[in-house]
């Protein structure tokens, strides 16, 4: 790992990032979009440790913030599915554009 | 051997898998793509001296909010058919949304200064220094965070139970 520079990670968590965007932008499966948002924060979280290392290596305040990502996004995830399972009652599919109640 | 090699595979890997979340039409192998990116990503916080959010990441990502997903699918019964895609301008729209904001990143970090990196082998990500880390002087946004998936979890329960007429 010595041998990485910082700009290499940075790379790969930004491809990462805009694949989870295209992602949301184009799945229609609401479970899906819910995986590319956390494609999304993921790539997010590699970002914070690779500059805890190289930055600030001997704090640790990008370690605690991607343990509170991680919390946040399992309270996340828990809401966003009973969400769907709850929109999947009324209107028997998942797909997002099934859900238009409030237009009409 | 080249000592950034174990980098470079990770890195591939979990590009790959990521593209294959978000292209493959089976729900159920978007989940399955997911849970081996999530592998991966634990792989780059292993290189990067993070050991216990490695363990904090797998067990949490790919041990219940994975499995969550994929017990939510079967229980839907999503597998069997394919979901229908947007169409293709708006498939277009997306790649060069997303497209130019990659561009933009990538040609920043192009001009930047290279860091050298710390070759010192830190064991800052232990248990014990993360530890004492989130019970001192982080400890009003840990006790907020607790509070804040307490309440997550009521609203859960309270959305998913069925209406009491």
């Amino acid at each position: 790992m010595s041998g990485v520079p910082l700009t290499h990670i940075i790379i790969v968590s930004s491809l990462l990032f805009f694949i989870g965007a295209y992602g949301f932008l184009t799945r229609r499966n609401l479970i899906a979009m819910l995986m590319s948002v956390e494609l999304m924060l993921n790539s997010v979280n590699i970002n914070f440790i690779a500059f805890n290392k190289y930055l600030f290596p001997d704090n640790l305040d990008g370690l605690v913030y991607t343990i509170f990502i991680i919390a946040i996004a399992a309270a996340e995830a828990a809401v966003a599915i009973a969400i769907i399972i709850n929109l999947f009652r009324n209107t028997r599919s998942i797909d997002a554009e099934d859900a238009d109640q409030l237009k009409n | 051997m080249n000592p950034s090699l174990p980098f470079f595979v990770l890195a591939t890997l979990s590009v790959f898998s990521a593209l294959m979340v978000v292209l493959s039409r089976k729900p159920v192998h978007s989940v399955l793509y997911l849970i081996f990116c999530f592998f991966t990503i634990g792989g780059h916080y292993l290189l990067l001296n993070a050991q216990f959010l490695f363990a904090v990441h797998i067990i949490v990502y790919a041990g219940a909010i994975m499995v969550l997903f994929l017990f939510t699918l079967m229980f839907i019964n999503m597998n069997k058919e394919l979901e229908p895609h947007k169409s293709n301008l708006l498939k277009g729209a997306a790649t060069i949304a997303a497209g130019c904001l990659l561009l933009v990143l990538v040609a920043a970090t192009k001009g930047a200064e290279t860091l050298p990196a710390i070759s010192k082998t830190s064991d800052i990500g232990t248990v014990s220094n993360l530890g004492k880390a989130l019970y001192g002087q982080y400890l009003l946004p840990f006790e907020l965070i607790s509070i804040l998936l307490l309440t997550a979890m009521v609203g859960a329960v309270m959305l998913g139970k069925k209406d009491v007429e």
